[in-house]
């Protein structure tokens, strides 16, 4: 049996505030096979993005067990095993797109041809191949957050974590990035965790729902896409699609009859 | 720009009215008083022709402070002592020495404090407080006792210049070297980027406009050091003594033709750190 790319058992983190004691995570147990498309989805306040944080060992679970790729989240953080995309593009206004994409591989230590190699090829895969010269500011929201996406491409991560990517962008510029996430997840095969807000998006792009809810944050539901993987936008219309989004809702509002 | 010269012109033609007045208003006593001595009355037209053209007056007339710069800049050469150019530029050299020492050493300790949690406790507070003393009560020690060391000459000056100027570096770049956002510092660390790097790649380039904004601020203040280190010196060199001498002498015109000298000079050295802002902000994409 293949052993699962990121495997969180009883997984519990307390932030201590001003305010005392907050549960951000409470007993998550989760598992994520290599390839999956998973998806967080619940309210402000589930830990959604702190699971993704801890994935990524950006925050520190208090207890629990929390493995990637089978090491650490800390020694696969060190081995510079994932890319993460933040809900802002976060580009640098001093370096043009394809010294944006670069900035990962100049730290990782690439030799220059590869950098250059690099960066075409991850511009292409998002769609932005004439833009190298450009400055962020020359580029719309969308354009520059394809940018921050061919930046956590670039290297060789065979995990992507996304914390809500197109959480700032208009609905129209939304559908078309979700279906080019989608194509290009089938391209490149990576193992992506999504966080996300809106239960249209997550049941279009993902193979598995987490769906998590607040005080304390935990994981409700469970869900196993049954979409196939090829999937035009207009799947969205489609009795199964509305069947999986209705499961996400009822998950979401039993969430909320604790409280 | 068309639309700007005219209330610019407004403003500097009201200037000049304002002063021409005032020159009339404060010089007349001196007039009536010799004529009084000569027992002469003064129709008012005499008294103001007078009031405009005094050797010592109170307030010099523009055109007087305007003849004193003209003279003191093209009538001399620039070698000669009475040459304002010649002040100008000891005054410059010095201004420049000082500014260079200040900006390195406001970056280096602002450096030091965005990576030490231990010096942005201690340095903080003593670079606030070195601020607070008077730099007038501070210059004349500075130049006494290095002095005695036998240290004379521009480096005095440039001390107290440099003391000046670093203080604005220290705190832009505090704040420019901070300005990078946790989400751009966990960037990094999703990278596993080194401290170093993350200094080279992200926190210098971020701190680049708020360089340049207190780069101005201090070639400024360093000008402004630099004047007053030459005052207590009895330096014969530079647009401080040319101030000094001039009112030791009651020479209004010659105070008053360094000072405008000054401010030309430091108009001057803004502009020139202005323009090296434009061109390295525009060739680095952060400006349009």
């Amino acid at each position: 049996m293949r052993s699962p790319v990121i495997d969180a058992k009883d997984l519990n983190l307390i932030f201590e505030t001003n305010d005392g004691p907050v549960q951000a995570l409470k007993d998550v147990n989760l598992s994520i096979e290599r390839g999956d498309f998973v998806s967080f989805i619940g309210p402000s306040g589930c830990g959604k993005t702190t699971f993704l944080r801890c994935i990524a060992a950006l925050e520190h679970p208090t207890s629990g067990s929390l493995t990637v790729n089978g090491i650490s989240p800390e020694e696969a953080r060190k081995a510079r095993s994932y890319g993460y995309v933040f809900q802002a593009a976060g580009l640098y206004p001093w370096r043009t797109i394809a010294g944006n994409v670069k900035l990962p591989l100049e730290i990782m230590g690439y030799t220059q041809a590869d950098q250059e190699a690099r960066v075409e090829k991850v511009l292409s895969l998002v769609d932005l191949q004439g833009f190298a010269k450009k400055f962020p500011w020359q580029l719309s929201g969308g354009m520059q957050q394809r940018a921050s996406i061919a930046r956590a491409l670039a290297f060789d991560a065979d995990i992507l974590l996304m914390d809500e990517p197109f959480g700032a962008l208009d609905e129209i510029v939304r559908d078309r990035l979700n279906e080019e996430l989608l194509k290009l997840w089938a391209t490149t095969g990576k193992t992506i965790g999504f966080v996300t807000h809106s239960i249209p998006e997550a049941v279009y792009l993902s193979t598995k729902i987490v769906v998590m809810s607040p005080r304390p944050g935990r994981i409700t539901d469970v869900i196993e896409s049954t979409l196939p993987k090829e999937r035009p936008l207009d799947i969205r219309d489609s009795a199964e699609f509305l069947a999986i989004a209705h499961r996400v809702r009822e998950g979401l509002r039993a969430g909320h009859a604790y409280d | 720009m068309k639309k700007s010269i005219l209330p610019i012109l407004t403003v500097l033609a009201a200037i000049v009215v304002i002063w021409y007045a005032g020159a009339v208003w404060l010089n007349s006593q001196w007039t009536y008083d010799q004529a009084a001595r000569a027992g002469v009355e003064v129709t008012f037209s005499e008294m103001v022709s007078d009031t405009l053209t005094q050797a010592r007056p109170v307030l010099p007339a523009p055109h007087q402070v305007a003849k004193g710069l003209w003279d003191g800049i093209a009538g001399q050469k620039i070698t000669s002592k009475r040459s304002l150019v010649y002040h100008a530029w000891i005054t410059f050299s010095a201004t420049m020495a000082g500014f260079g020492l200040g900006t390195i050493a406001g970056i280096l300790l602002a450096v030091g404090i965005v990576h030490s949690r231990a010096m942005d406790m201690s340095v903080m507070p003593w670079a606030i407080a070195s601020q607070t003393i008077p730099i007038l009560a501070i210059a004349p020690m500075v130049i006494v006792v290095l002095a005695s060391l036998g240290i004379k000459g521009m480096l005095p000056k440039a001390i107290i210049a440099a003391y000046l100027s670093f203080f604005p570096v220290l705190v832009g770049m505090v704040k420019g070297l901070r300005a990078p956002d946790a989400m751009q510092l966990d960037l990094l660390r999703t990278y596993n980027a080194s401290d170093a790097q993350g200094f080279w790649k992200l926190r210098l380039p971020a701190s680049m406009p708020y360089l340049f904004a207190s780069l101005k601020v201090g070639i400024a203040a360093a000008l402004v050091g630099t004047i007053v280190a030459e005052l207590p010196a009895g330096a014969t060199q530079g647009l401080g003594a040319r101030l000094l001498s001039g009112s030791y002498y009651g020479q209004t015109i010659q105070i008053w033709a360094a000072l405008f000298g000054a401010a030309i000079l430091a108009a001057l050295l803004v502009l020139v750190v202005g323009v090296v802002e434009r061109i390295t902000l525009k060739r680095k994409g952060m400006a349009q």
